[in-house]
């Protein structure tokens, strides 16, 4: 089923597209990841989810209500952690996860004190002395304290430290274990690669691709090094081979994940000794679709 | 002192004063102008012959040394003393608000964001940045001091001659730098920039406070007072040159010992520990009303004792006030002339429409605090709650319309308190606090221009402070200047009569508050209708 749809949504301010026909689908029980550089619509997207904007045309429900006309019974349902999370100075960070969760509705002390635990926060501290990192925590803490169907989540790890980010995945995968679902837009691959069941990649207002890990690596090239008894000679004419370095008694390149079978059939013909295979990372992937369209 | 704490000291209150290139001059252009503004028009407010003599006596009612300072040279009562008792102590109380914003600003507060800590990691002293503050203040307050001196001595007015000018001019700067000294102080004192401000305004309003007590009851009360002090220089008549010397050798001292505790800390470190907040919020911060409340707590309560005390301070003067009318011929243009009423009445009736413009201040304080919020990107915690726009916006309104009850009361009760101490049965309690109510509507109007133009133009938003100024502007300068008439009609303070002499009808009750009710509305509308910005 569906939790989130977003159909052909578009964003304009003034004469600037910010997201230009965007398509996505998040299901329940799915980590779904949205990934992308800076300024590329993410947080766009994830206002318009929020009802915080309008969309200018287009589509965004969310449990199949519209985004903008039925936020407040929305939000009952859904936690947040914003990116750059700005709080109230002269407000302690207990006070502040206190008004979120009453805000929402529901009240869970004993979650938010395992929360405030597990996250190493001291509540007690107003939030003007509070650091990057320690703003997030109370978002955090806030999100996973209550009691959510739908977690947003934009960049919510850019100011912890590796301990932290470890808690926060734990988090995910707890919430995801109870079939909630979670939209979690990240810069840090690693961490989507790791979490995320699909993905979408935006670009200039744009989803480019969109898909399984699985099904996104397909469409890329597989890294291969291979050593053997005689010389290949022509690889570089071999059709579905790119970017070749020959060394000493052997090769890397990479190829069109559709050709490999028929590379390897090929490169068997001259005594392989040795053959090592990369699936590409989301890295490559992301590197991929940024500079090779770019 | 080691010249290695000072390293690098030059560069950079160069730096300093290149941040600071808009504000200071605004400030000292403000100062220098308002000042000299106020002398040149003195003349005419204060011409020679029986209403000097009338100001001569409102210096010697208790309530007004409190608020003013002690009188002096009233034999001779020429403008330079009248100049130095209406204006000096306020302008010094200005300096003294610009120094420890500027101090904290460039101490603590950027110490608190990490900018110190970055500069320390380059070539310059432990000292440096302090000690670089301290000079900028310095020069700053010395151009202050000479730009007033100059500008009051070029008019040429009568008995605002050179050494007086210069002694005015010196009492503000080193009341400048003294304060500089003490907000450096008490930034070594506290570990964030709020507590340091707080610290510093409640010494100012300390020293304020025991002046006011200290000229009426104690010298020596006074002369503890950094603004008691600077007062005894007498500017103008005997023109003492000795509070300023002692003012500024405190000043250094001050400043010595807030070096020495720079050196003793750590970087972002305090000598009074911040105690740790609640870790649970209380029932009452948990609803967007909460919330609203706790974040203006300081500003309702803050102007509701100041409205209390303005009140206060116009009835303090209802034992003389009757008399000083009648010979000034300006302020008899100002007041309403309506057959049939004493001049008291008239004085009244205009006391409550000044008063409601400035309860006006707070309640559109309020309102702006919802935009003040979306631009700080924090609207969106709420909103991506279960909490609807009109829930949030309804909120802020709710309170603005409240506190302008609020304020309207507090004035009048102020008025009435101290004008019933003063002369008997100077009016009706009931009567007079329901025409201030009558200026309630009035107010919801102007919180409602607020609301309409946060909902449907919320980049314009601040055109409603505009709307304020227009008010004040036609309905007093106006007056003397005698401006058309219907400009008063551009403003829903044209419509109200001059309650309490004229009674409020019932129809032009209904309309403003339809009014209100409309713009209120608008911006409902616009507001739940538009994206959110910030």
């Amino acid at each position: 089923m569906a939790i989130v749809q977003v159909n052909k949504v578009t964003k304009k301010f003034g004469s600037f597209t910010a997201l230009d026909g965007i398509d996505l689908e998040v299901n329940q029980g799915e980590v779904y990841g949205f990934i992308g550089p800076n300024g590329a619509g993410k947080t766009t997207t994830i206002r318009i989810l929020l009802g915080i904007l309008k969309a200018t045309s287009g589509t965004a429900t969310i449990f199949g209500r519209d985004a903008w006309h039925d936020a407040v019974e929305i939000h009952k349902k859904i936690a947040y952690v914003p990116g750059d999370v700005s709080l109230w100075p002269n407000l302690t960070g207990g006070e502040v996860i206190d008004l979120f969760v009453k805000l929402r509705g529901g009240d869970n002390k004993s979650r938010r004190e395992e929360l405030i635990e597990r996250f190493d926060l001291d509540p007690t501290k107003k939030c003007g002395t509070y650091s990057k990192g320690n703003r997030q925590k109370v978002a955090l803490v806030a999100a996973f304290a209550s009691d959510a169907d739908l977690y947003i989540l934009d960049e919510p790890t850019s100011g912890l430290d590796p301990l932290m980010e470890l808690v926060f995945q734990e988090c995910v995968q707890e919430v995801k274990a109870e079939g909630k679902s979670v939209l979690l837009s990240s810069h840090i691959l690693s961490e989507v690669e790791k979490l995320c069941d699909r993905v979408s990649i935006i670009r200039q207002g744009k989803i480019i691709e969109s898909g399984s890990l699985q099904e996104l690596r397909h469409l890329t090239r597989i890294r291969v090094r291979v050593e053997t008894a005689q010389a290949i000679p022509n690889l570089r004419e071999v059709t579905g081979v790119h970017d070749v370095e020959e060394f000493e008694g052997g090769a890397a390149f990479q190829v069109d994940s559709d050709r490999l079978g028929e590379v390897i059939k090929h490169i068997s013909n001259f005594e392989i000794i040795a053959l090592e295979s990369a699936p590409p990372t989301l890295e490559d992937l992301f590197m991929h679709h940024y500079q090779g369209e770019g | 002192m080691n010249r290695e704490l000072f390293t690098n000291t030059r560069i950079l209150a160069g730096h300093i004063w290149r941040r600071e290139r808009i504000q200071i001059p605004v400030w000292i252009l403000a100062v220098v102008g308002l000042s000299v503004a106020v002398a040149a028009m003195s003349p005419s407010l204060f011409p020679p012959g029986p209403e000097r003599e009338m100001i001569a006596k409102t210096m010697e009612n208790p309530a007004m040394i409190s608020m003013l300072g002690p009188g002096y040279g009233l034999d001779n009562y020429h403008l330079g003393a009248i100049m130095a008792h209406q204006m000096l102590l306020f302008t010094a109380l200005a300096a003294a608000v610009m120094n420890i914003m500027l101090t904290i600003r460039h101490t603590r507060r950027d110490e608190e964001l990490g900018r110190v800590e970055v500069i320390r990691s380059l070539p310059v002293g432990q000292l440096s940045n302090a000690a670089a503050v301290m000079v900028v203040a310095a020069i700053t307050n010395l151009i202050l001091g000479l730009g007033v001196a100059v500008g009051l001595a070029v008019l040429g007015l009568e008995g605002m001659d050179w050494s007086g000018s210069l002694t005015y001019g010196a009492v503000l700067t080193v009341t400048g730098i003294f304060f500089a000294a003490a907000s450096l102080f008490f930034a070594q004192l506290t570990e964030t920039a709020r507590a340091a401000s707080g610290y510093s305004f409640a010494f100012l309003g300390l020293a304020y406070l025991l002046r006011a007590v200290g000229d009426i009851s104690s010298e020596p009360l006074s002369l503890i007072s950094p603004l008691g002090l600077v007062l005894r220089a007498q500017v103008y008549v005997n023109n003492y040159w000795w509070p300023i010397w002692v003012t500024l050798t405190a000043a250094f001292l001050v400043a010595a010992a807030a070096l020495k505790l720079n050196t003793l800390r750590d970087l972002e470190a305090g000598f009074i520990a911040a105690k740790p907040g609640r870790k649970y919020a209380s029932p009452w911060l948990q609803s967007t009303l909460g919330l609203v409340l706790r974040l203006e707590r300081t500003t309702i309560i803050g102007w509701a004792v100041g409205m209390l005390v303005l009140g206060a301070s116009y009835g303090s003067i209802y034992g003389e006030v009757e008399s000083f009318i009648q010979t000034s011929e300006l302020y008899q243009q100002m007041l309403p002339s309506v057959v049939g009423y004493s001049l008291l009445d008239q004085f009244t009736a205009m006391l409550l429409s000044v008063m409601s413009m400035i309860a006006a201040v707070p309640a559109l304080l309020v309102v702006f605090k919802l935009r003040g919020e979306e631009r700080a990107n924090r609207t969106e915690h709420l909103l991506a709650r279960a909490v609807s726009r009109s829930r949030l916006m309804g909120s802020f309104v709710g309170t603005a319309l409240l506190t302008a009850v609020l304020m309207q009361v507090l004035s009048v009760l102020g008025l009435w308190a101290a004008a019933s101490a003063v002369v008997e049965n100077p009016f009706n309690l009931g009567e007079i606090t329901a025409a201030a109510l009558a200026y309630v509507p009035l107010i919801w109007i102007l919180i409602g221009t607020g609301a309409a133009l946060i909902g449907l133009a919320p980049k314009r938003a601040g055109l409603a402070w505009l709307y304020l100024g227009y008010t004040f502007f036609v309905m007093f300068i106006g007056k003397m200047l005698q401006l058309p008439a219907w400009l008063e009609k551009l403003t829903p303070w044209g419509y109200i009569p001059n309650v309490p002499l004229e009674p409020l009808k019932t129809g032009v009750l209904l309309l403003t508050l339809l009014t209100a009710a409309v713009l209120i509305g608008l911006g409902f509308y616009g507001y739940r209708k538009r994206d959110l910005y910030g």
